[in-house]
């Protein structure tokens, strides 16, 4: 019994990412086949039916594997859809990996792609079961704006200086994406305009909410030990977890609204299968779920980067900055890359690619050794959170 | 011996300023009038006056509920005031919907039955510039009937006359009506004929009543009546200062009468709708020590502007937020969870003894499958365990005050927390339950729930 790494290490030969945005002139067809097409380019110049098995990625733009078969022409494939909440593209990566690890298939490949902004909302709309109309209604900023009175009162802090480290944060995910030529939103914003914005729900205003995006991205997965036919510079998986929660949070007295408990269980088990003990100082750079500011504030805590209560003061002592000890969401982050539901778990996995291959331009790390991706769906207390751990280096 | 065993009358909170709908439509007014909030209709209302009166009562065979604004129609209200009354399936609920005599209708088809609740609740507007929208009160009245009563009934009369003085089509905000010299002429002399009736029957005089209550949408007929009377006598259905309450208009009054008479006092109720209806009673022993109507503990109230309130009645729509369009409880789960959605009860586990809201099969805590104890929570005041606003939220009312709820004794749920316009929230704040609509889908679906308001000291 227990989670493992995997026994068969397994590695990214070829990667590709759209760019993310309100893209009015593309469907999901489109972008599909761009970061199919991209990826396999990047593997080398494999061709489609070079793939033995495909896990498309996608919460609302599609159902079944037909999905991604009928815009590529893809015949008598096995072609999975997989749906994880937010966390649908690091789950269409997991479970690819689990595949070639298997020895199943030699060469798989994980999509992403969410074609969201034909739905005419300036905010996602989740599928929801007909029922009986008692579940609380709540818009996904207001879900989680309830972590900063909750977060204030357990560690004594008061809401004005969480709402100055969620400014931080906003600024620097805006910072950071004004340097990625694919980011939804290439523009500096100042933090006087950030912090005067108006608010949407509780704390929050515009600025501490992601980019709903319509964006896909993809990876060509093979075992380690075959890498370096395809890319003189793969990117090996160190660590897959996931962890669903029970769910119950929102109607369990013992849930406060101050942690999210199952990133934190994502984070041990893969911490654990990559052998990491000291996530402070091992990791060199974290693409988290910064759906809302004050996620990325508490991931900072519950991914062990930050002591608990602490987080807020490190973000303001610039510890996740670009340039700081520990850059986090280096490429913009859902802030202001966007995020296409299906697609952000692999597009955090695709700014990994570049940085361990050294392509970042601008916003490349020296020397990389660990890079961790957070990927979470739901809300506190109801959430679903994967963790993967990549390098250079091969397991 | 058959009368009312115990009564009680529910108010809104929202307060409007006359002043400030003079502001806007021209006249002068002052004073304010209670108005029922975004999340409130006759049902809600009605529930909240049920619940109080039936609380420490045997319970009832029958409901009547009467209302000129129903919620629905062909479908019934009396069912959704009933079912969340906590009302047994085997009660007969019956609504008496559209004309203003159902609430005189209700008292005395309730007191026909014997053991039964009357409940009668309003929503009083019209065009803006009128004078229901001035002078209406909306507020909801419930009355227990039965063989052991703190009023019992002495004897009724009534009379019937086809006559138009005021009308609405369904539908419609506007009430039309007659000229009004014409309804004083047709009015005052059946309310002195059906007290001559009433006290003939009754073997009673005009002085030996201590309490009188006149009620009737006529406001000249109204004054007219209230000369053959003394002040005195009039005085307790007058403290309240409130306006007419439509259908429910007569309850309250009665309810008001009654909670400033002593054993031995006598109380003649007159309604004037269509004709008139009067009822007397004689008050028990058993009032002395009897609870009132619950208005002396009601919360202190809000003021609406009249923006606001002319949103509420459907009459400013505002241009809505670029959201998905609100989804309908289907029928079928709302009917799978009437227990939950209607009466707020959850399940209480037999093994660690948390409370699952809402019920499940497998406890969230302690993965219990069996052993669940139905636990009614529409009494258990709980805390705030964390809050915020919800600006993108398809309530009427923005932002959305949503809370987190720790209910006393063990239970968590979030909701929207209403009479709250406003107000300042902290984790630790105090809420009880109340049953308000979430929304009305674009099919007319109205989605009732519990929601929570601020707690009162008086509940304590």
């Amino acid at each position: 019994m227990g989670s493992h790494a995997l026994a068969t290490p397994v590695a990214v030969v070829g990667m590709a990412c759209t760019n993310f945005g309100e893209l009015w002139d593309r469907n999901v067809d489109d972008l599909l086949v761009e970061a199919t097409h991209g990826a396999l380019d990047s593997a080398g110049g494999l061709g489609v039916g070079d793939v033995d098995a495909f896990w498309l990625g996608s919460m609302i733009s599609g159902v079944s594997g037909l999905t991604l078969t009928r815009p590529l022409n893809i015949s008598h494939k096995p072609v999975t859809r997989v749906e994880n909440m937010c966390a649908t593209g690091s789950e269409a990566f997991r479970n690819a990996c689990y595949a070639v690890s298997s020895g199943a298939y030699d060469v798989v490949m994980a999509v992403g792609g969410e074609k969201l902004k034909d739905a005419g909302y300036s905010g996602l709309e989740m599928p929801s079961v007909p029922n009986d109309g008692t579940p609380p209604v709540l818009s996904a900023p207001a879900m989680y704006s309830m972590i900063v009175p909750a977060y204030a009162r357990r560690y004594g802090v008061s809401e004005e200086q969480i709402k100055e480290a969620m400014t931080h944060i906003a600024w620097k995910n805006h910072s950071n994406g004004a340097r990625n030529p694919r980011a939804q939103f290439r523009k500096e914003v100042p933090k006087e305009t950030i912090a005067a914005a108006p608010t949407l729900a509780g704390r929050l205003s515009v600025f501490d909410c992601s980019g709903v995006a319509d964006g896909a991205a993809a990876a060509v997965i093979v075992r380690a030990e075959d890498a370096l036919k395809y890319t003189d510079k793969p990117l090996y998986v160190h660590a897959l977890a996931l962890d669903a929660g029970s769910g119950t949070g929102r109607n369990d007295s013992d849930y406060d609204y101050s942690d999210l408990a199952e990133a934190a269980a994502s984070a041990r088990t893969a911490y654990a299968q990559a052998g990491i003990t000291d996530p402070a100082t091992e990791i060199s750079l974290a693409e988290v779920h910064d759906c809302f500011t004050p996620t990325e504030l508490v991931l900072m805590e519950e991914l062990g980067f930050s002591e608990r209560g602490k987080a807020w003061r490190d973000v303001l002592d610039g510890r996740y900055d670009r340039d700081g000890a520990l850059p986090v969401n280096i490429d913009g982050g859902l802030k202001s890359f966007g995020h296409p539901i299906g697609a952000s778990g692999l597009r955090m996995i695709y700014e990994m690619w570049l940085q361990f291959r050294g392509e970042a331009g601008d916003r490349q790390v020296a020397d990389p050794r660990f890079g961790l991706v957070q990927n979470q769906g739901g809300s506190p207390g109801d959430l679903v959170s994967a963790v993967t751990i990549v390098s250079g280096r091969r397991p | 011996m058959v009368g009312i065993e115990s009564y009680a009358v529910y108010l809104p909170v929202p307060r409007l300023d006359r002043a400030d709908v003079a502001r806007v439509v021209g006249g002068r007014g002052k004073g304010v009038r209670p108005v029922a909030s975004y999340d409130e209709d006759a049902t809600t209302m009605g529930v909240a006056a049920a619940r109080a009166a039936l609380r420490g009562t045997a319970g009832s065979e029958s409901l009547w509920f009467a209302t000129t604004r129903p919620a629905y129609l062909e479908k019934s209200n009396a069912a959704t005031v009933a079912a969340a009354s906590g009302l047994a399936a085997e009660v007969a609920a019956y609504d008496l919907s559209g004309a203003l005599r159902g609430g005189a209708g209700a008292l005395r088809a309730g007191l026909s039955a014997g053991a039964s609740v009357v409940v009668a609740s309003d929503v009083r507007y019209g065009l803006p510039g009128s004078a229901d929208e001035a002078e209406g009160a909306d507020a909801a009245a419930a009355l227990v009937v039965g063989p052991d009563p703190v009023a019992e009934l002495v004897g009724t009369a009534s009379l019937t006359s086809e006559f138009l003085d005021r009308w609405r089509i369904p539908g419609e905000v506007r009430t039309r009506t007659w000229e009004e010299r014409f309804g004083v002429e047709e009015y005052v002399p059946l309310v002195e004929r059906v007290v001559d009736d009433v006290l003939g029957r009754c073997e009673l005089k005009r002085e030996q009543i201590d309490h009188v209550v006149i009620s009737t949408p006529h406001a000249r007929a109204r004054a007219t009546a209230r000369r053959g009377f003394e002040t005195a006598q009039l005085a307790a259905s007058d403290a309240a200062g409130l306006g007419y309450a439509g259908a429910a208009d007569l309850a309250v009054g009665l309810a008001l009468a009654l909670d400033a008479a002593s054993p031995g006092d006598v109380v003649l109720a007159v309604s004037a709708t269509d004709g008139a209806d009067a009822f007397v009673f004689r008050v028990t022993e058993k009032h002395a020590a009897g609870a009132r109507s619950g208005l002396a503990d009601a919360p202190p109230g809000q003021p609406v502007s009249y923006g606001d309130f002319l949103n509420w009645r459907g009459l400013l729509p505002r241009e809505p937020a670029r959201r998905p369009d609100v989804k309908p409880p289907v029928p079928p789960a709302a009917r799978r969870t009437a227990a939950w959605k209607f009466g707020f009860v959850a399940a209480q586990c037999g093994s660690c003894g948390y409370r699952n809201l809402p019920p499940r099969r497998v406890c969230l805590r302690c993965s219990a499958t069996e052993g669940f104890e139905p636990v009614s929570m529409v009494d258990v005041p709980g805390r705030i365990a964390t809050f915020t606003d919800d600006w993108l939220s398809e309530s009427v009312q923005l932002p959305a005050r949503v809370v987190a709820v720790d209910f006393d004794g063990g239970g968590r749920f979030e909701c929207e927390m209403t009479d709250a316009v406003g107000r300042e929230l902290a984790i630790g704040d105090r809420v009880s339950p109340t049953f308000r609509l979430a929304s009305v889908a674009g099919n007319g679906v109205r989605n009732y729930v519990w929601k929570v308001r601020p707690h009162l000291e008086e509940e304590d």
